[in-house]
This record gives C-alpha cells, sequence and structure tokens, in this order.
C-alpha cells in the first residue's frame, strides 16, 4: 500500500509541475461551457428582415407590425420592386424577405384567399428553417384571430407544450455534450497520454524491473485523472447552474454517480489507447480522432441520432458519450430517478468492464 | 553462479541481435560485456532482466529463472538503462525516495550503500534530474538503481556521454559496490574501462568472442605488436596499409599499431621503406597489445 501511496505521490507531482496541461485540464471545460452556453446557439433572435410589400393596405401594415414587434424579427429594409430581393439577399445582412402579393386586403376578403411569399437565405439551412416556420406562427395567429368572429365547423387545433425545456434554450441541450466531451477528454486523453510518457521516456523500463505490480502502475495512473474528473464535472455543473440556469432535476448523488461510471468508463477507453501507442504524440492523435470526432459527430450531442442514416445510427450505440448524454439529460431536465436509465447505466458499466478487460489482457509486463 | 546464461538467441524480425550466447558470472564478480553499438549488448541485459524473452536457451538471474521466476529477479536485481531513464520533472531527491519507496524501503535503511555516491549530488538534492549534468544524471541513476540493495547490478553503458573525470569516478565506485558483495554485470564500448573489470566477455555482431580476465585475454594475442610513429599520421596509415608485409594497420592514439606477417620482422626494414616513401621522423618501437588490440584482432578473423 506503502508503495501505491509512493507512486500516486509522484503522479501529483507530475501533475501539478506540467503548468500548461494544469491550465489546459481546467481552463478547457470553463472555456467551453462559456463558448456553447453564449456564442453557439440555435435560437434565432432579432434576424434582419426586409419587406416587399405591393399592395400596402391595412392587412399587409397589420402584419408586418406583428412581425417586428416580435422578439425574433427585425424589419431593416423595406424593398420597392422584386428585382431587389436578389441584391438584399446578397449584401448578406437580410435574411428573410416577405412578398406580399398586390391587393392582399381585398383579395382576402373577396377571394377568401391572398399568398405572402416567405424567401429565407438557406446558406443556413437550420436558421431558414427557423425563420420560414417562426413566420408563418405568426401568420397562423393572425389568421385565427381574423377568423374568431365565424364558427367553422371543422377545426382542429393543435396545443404545443414544450416540456422538460420551455424556453427551448439550447445550453440545456449543450451543458450535458459538454459535460460529456470534457470528462472524455481529461480522463482518456490525459491517462494515455501520461502511461505513454513513461514508456517513451524510458522510465516505463525501471518500473518493469522493480516489484511494482504494472496493474498498480495502471491503477497508480488512473486515480489521480478520477480525482481531476471529478473536480472538472463539479466544475462544468456549477457553472451550468449559476451562469445558464441549467436545472438539475433529478438528484445530485445520482448524477455525481453516474458521472464517476463515465469517468472510469473513460479511463478504462485511456488505458487501452495507452497499450497500442508508444508514444505521446500517438496517444494524442488517436484520443482526439478516436474520442473526439465520435462524441462530437456521432453521440446525439449536435446532430440527433434519430435523423442519422441507419448504419451511423448503429455505430453511435458503441459510443460510451451516447449513453452518458441520455443518462445527463434524463437526470437534469427530466428529474427521473434510477429505475428509468438503468439500462444505459448497465450499458456503459458493461463497456467499462469490457475495456478494461481488454486492456489487461493487453497489458505487456515486458517490452514487447 | 550469480548469472548463467545458457545458449541464449534472440532475433527483431530479420536481424539476429544474439546468437548462442552462453557465459557466467561469478558471484560478487565485476564482469564487463565489451563490443561497440549493436553488438547485442543491450538486448541481452534486457533478456537478463526480464524484459524480453528469449528465443532459445535460458538464463538465471541470483538463481531464479528469466522466464519463469522472473518476478523474484525483479525484486532482487537494480537496473540501470542505457538512456537516462529517471523522472526529469522530480527532484533528486524525490527519484531516489520514489524508488526506495517502489522497492519497499526507505533511504535511510540502505544509506550506507549509496552515501560515497550521494554526497556528491546532495547539495543539488533540490534541483530537478532533468536539469543535471550528465555525469550527475548517471550517479543519480546509480544511487536509484542501489537504493534497494540489490543482489546484482546491471549497467548498459553507464559511462557513455560523460567527461572522462567522471566516468574514472564512476568506476571507482564500481569497484567499492563490488567490496560490498553486489555482483556487477556492465557494458561498455570502451575498451579503457574493460581493464578495470574482473572479467570481461568481447561481444560482436550478438557473438561473444572471448571470456577471460583482462591480462589473459591481452596474453592471447598472437603477433608482435608495435608502435609506428612518424609526422604524417594520415600519410603513415596509407603507406602502410600499403607495404607488402602488413598484417593490421591501426591507429591508436598518436601513434599506428602494427603487425607484420612476417615471423622475422626487422624494424630497419620497414623504417627504410617509410623513408623512401617520403615520411619523416619515424619511430618503431615494440609494444605491449591492449584489450582494443585483441578485440580487433579477433574481430577480424
Amino acid at each position: 500500500m506503502k508503495r501505491f501511496i509512493g507512486f500516486i505521490k509522484k503522479e501529483f507531482y507530475h501533475i501539478f509541475r506540467d503548468r500548461r496541461s494544469l491550465f489546459i485540464l481546467f481552463g478547457m471545460p470553463i472555456a467551453q461551457i462559456l463558448l456553447f452556453g453564449f456564442a453557439i446557439t440555435n435560437e434565432i433572435n432579432n434576424v434582419d428582415i426586409a419587406i416587399l410589400d405591393n399592395s400596402k393596405d391595412a392587412t399587409t401594415q397589420e402584419i408586418i407590425n406583428r412581425i417586428s414587434s416580435s422578439k425574433y424579427f427585425s424589419v431593416q429594409q423595406y424593398l420597392e420592386r422584386g428585382a431587389d430581393i436578389e441584391s438584399a439577399f446578397k449584401k448578406g445582412k437580410i435574411k428573410a424577405v416577405l412578398n406580399f402579393e398586390k391587393d392582399f386586403s381585398q383579395k382576402l376578403i373577396k377571394e377568401g384567399s391572398a399568398t405572402v411569399q416567405i424567401i429565407t437565405d438557406a446558406t443556413d439551412p437550420n436558421t431558414a428553417n427557423t425563420i420560414s416556420n417562426y413566420t408563418s406562427a405568426i401568420l397562423q395567429k393572425y389568421q385565427q384571430e381574423l377568423n374568431k368572429s365565424i364558427t367553422v365547423a371543422y377545426q382542429i387545433v393543435p396545443q404545443t407544450r414544450m416540456v422538460y425545456n420551455p424556453e427551448l434554450k439550447s445550453v440545456f441541450m449543450f451543458v450535458p455534450g459538454v459535460m460529456t466531451i470534457i470528462l472524455m477528454l481529461v480522463s482518456a486523453m490525459m491517462t494515455s497520454i501520461s502511461i505513454a510518457k513513461e514508456k517513451e521516456l524510458g522510465t516505463m523500463e525501471i518500473l518493469l524491473v522493480s516489484p511494482l505490480k504494472p496493474f498498480l502502475v495502471i491503477i497508480g495512473k488512473v486515480v489521480p485523472y478520477i480525482f481531476l474528473s471529478v473536480v472538472n464535472a463539479v466544475i462544468i455543473i456549477v457553472l451550468s447552474i449559476s451562469i445558464f440556469k441549467m436545472p438539475v432535476q433529478g438528484s445530485l448523488f445520482l448524477l455525481g454517480a453516474e458521472s464517476v461510471l463515465f469517468i472510469i468508463t473513460s479511463l478504462a477507453l485511456g488505458i487501452l489507447i495507452s497499450t497500442v501507442a508508444a508514444t505521446q504524440q500517438t496517444a494524442m492523435m488517436i484520443s482526439l480522432m478516436g474520442l473526439m470526432l465520435p462524441v462530437i459527430l456521432l453521440s446525439g450531442f449536435i446532430f440527433p441520432i434519430s435523423s442519422m442514416p441507419v448504419p451511423l445510427q448503429l455505430i453511435s450505440n458503441i459510443i460510451p458519450a451516447k449513453w452518458f448524454i441520455i443518462i445527463l439529460k434524463a437526470i437534469m431536465l427530466k428529474g427521473v430517478g434510477i429505475t428509468y436509465i438503468w439500462k444505459e447505466t448497465l450499458i456503459l458499466l458493461g463497456m467499462t468492464i469490457f475495456f478494461i478487460g481488454v486492456s489487461t489482457k493487453k497489458y505487456k509486463i515486458r517490452l514487447e | 553462479m550469480s548469472i548463467s546464461v545458457q545458449h541464449i538467441s534472440k532475433s527483431y524480425k530479420d536481424v539476429k541481435a544474439l546468437n548462442n550466447i552462453s557465459f557466467e558470472v561469478n558471484e560478487g564478480e565485476l564482469f564487463g560485456l565489451i563490443g561497440p553499438d549493436g553488438a547485442g549488448k543491450t538486448t541481452l541485459f534486457r533478456i537478463l532482466t526480464t524484459l524480453l524473452i528469449a528465443e532459445k536457451g535460458s538464463a538465471t538471474v541470483a538463481g531464479f529463472d528469466v522466464l519463469d521466476d522472473y518476478k523474484s529477479i525483479r525484486n532482487h536485481v537494480g537496473y540501470m538503462p542505457g538512456r537516462f531513464s529517471l523522472y526529469q520533472d522530480l527532484t533528486v531527491e524525490e527519484n531516489l525516495n520514489f524508488f526506495a519507496t517502489i522497492f519497499g524501503t526507505t533511504v535511510e535503511e540502505n544509506y550506507d550503500l549509496i552515501k560515497d555516491i550521494y554526497v556528491q549530488i546532495e547539495p543539488f538534492k533540490k534541483r530537478r534530474a532533468g536539469k543535471l549534468s550528465g555525469g550527475m544524471k548517471q550517479k543519480l541513476a546509480l544511487c536509484c538503481a542501489l537504493i534497494h540493495k540489490p543482489k546484482v547490478l546491471f549497467l548498459d553503458e553507464p559511462t557513455t556521454g560523460v567527461d572522462p573525470v567522471s566516468r574514472k569516478e564512476f568506476w571507482e565506485m564500481l569497484k567499492r559496490l563490488q567490496q560490498k558483495g553486489i555482483t556487477i554485470l556492465v557494458s561498455t564500448p570502451y575498451m579503457d574501462e574493460a581493464a578495470l573489470c574482473d572479467r570481461i566477455a568481447l561481444i560482436q555482431g550478438g557473438e561473444i568472442l572471448q571470456i577471460d580476465t583482462p591480462p589473459e585475454i591481452v596474453k592471447h594475442y598472437p603477433k608482435k605488436l608495435y608502435n609506428v610513429g612518424a609526422d604524417n599520421m594520415y600519410k603513415l596509415i596509407e603507406t602502410l596499409k600499403g607495404y607488402e608485409h602488413q598484417y593490421s594497420v591501426y591507429p591508436f592514439g598518436e601513434f599506428v599499431h602494427y603487425t607484420d606477417n612476417r615471423s622475422d620482422f626487422n624494424s630497419k626494414e620497414l623504417k627504410l621503406y617509410l623513408e623512401t616513401m617520403n615520411l619523416s621522423n619515424i619511430s618503431i618501437e615494440i609494444t605491449k597489445p591492449t584489450i582494443e588490440d585483441t578485440f580487433m584482432e579477433l574481430a577480424r578473423l
């Protein structure tokens, strides 16, 4: 036991003397949370639009008023001719144009229908989609108000309610994702690099020719990073609660326990990487390419898994991050207990055991 | 018997690193493996320290088999790899304490063993190992390899890249350690260090050329050896190599070591030849062969 403690002490010396890594270790989560929370967002606010009003009557004026008074849009420009639409878009500022047809009001009253064209700049498809949805919603609402006096024989009234995230804050979606990425990165990359470092500098050679069991060397490498990762997880959660008002509906204890489980999964992955990587550089490349990309792209963090092609959906199942994100969202936003997420927990646990098993098998007690 | 090596062979892909090597090292002996780079010295060390597995043959260290009993060996040997392999970001003191701890001992417990060496680096004990000079690093590495009082000490080229004064000191330390009953297996490419060992094995291309005490090895030198000197060293070598009766010509310090292939060699005859080839200040004296001469002679065969 004394040997083991001595080894862990040495690991902490390494960690605290490498100022640059330490800065990355604790600076990265804070920077990422703030970046994702403030800058990267799916919400639209104050989108600049232009109006081409060919009829200029009371109805179109009312619609324009409603649109510009919503917080989503700000009317920047009134166009005179249809030919101006193209150039308005090309300047880049205008994201959408509303084109009212001639005699809008008259047609609406006499013929019962009038057309307004919504043209959006789809260079950013997500935003374009959101803009067109929001405008349609405003138009629809106005139409309902117009029809209030008339009783329609049959009518379907959709009543939408957004649960768990009623304000549709995208930070609620990013926090679990960022937390997953950071824990994965810190745990897997840092351990694999630190084990590869011993190999690269030749100290592994001396450690092997010592009574210290190889198994203990690995555990000794892992323990300090469990500690650091937990600190990181706490920083992320505290930041997201205090700055972004992220709710934690479920039990904090369960959240902590699941986080520790995921940290161990990532550490096991890190050990696995270190059994194949001989240098720090290789370990880093494998961690970045092999872990970061799948975590960002295939875990459902940014792109919903349900809209992926089937093969990718299948691949996403073997990515531990996917399951952890599901667990995090369930605990933080839905406030469920272990009875609802035991399946995901079990999958993570199984993966951890598998990674540890493979790395123990692959771990070398000699040099080759 | 402290180390016993029987018919060990080892290859890396197509390269044969060790070919049927056998030798034995007695308890308390200072045994040297002498050979150039790539002779297979490091491979042999790694097999004996249980880091590599030999393809053929068997070996025991301190009575333990390198394959079946590798765990016991790891408890009882000290190993200093050829490359400096301590933690560069830890101080001298922390490195020493760390290695004492993982061997389940303390610095105080075996301090008498390392005292002579440690006092020399003690003034720098708060310095990080990476910032030490080459000689200091070697002393620290030796301390770390000794801290658990090993029965057998493996030193792989401990003096490579170390200045001559430190090299001399290092060998004096080894002599003192030997007196404390530690068996030492040391490898070196420097032939002058070989004379300081009890017995040496000359090794080249993965094969042992000869094993004996340094005086015996020199005694076996088959020819009369001459120190030949002249003003123009380069021309002297070229000229001697062109001499019809030359057997071997090697530069050796400020002289050339020359052997003749005739038994009735006459130095006057050679002097005359050299003079006709426009060399001046010629000196020819008989000299005692060194281990290096023996090695070169054996390596020729």
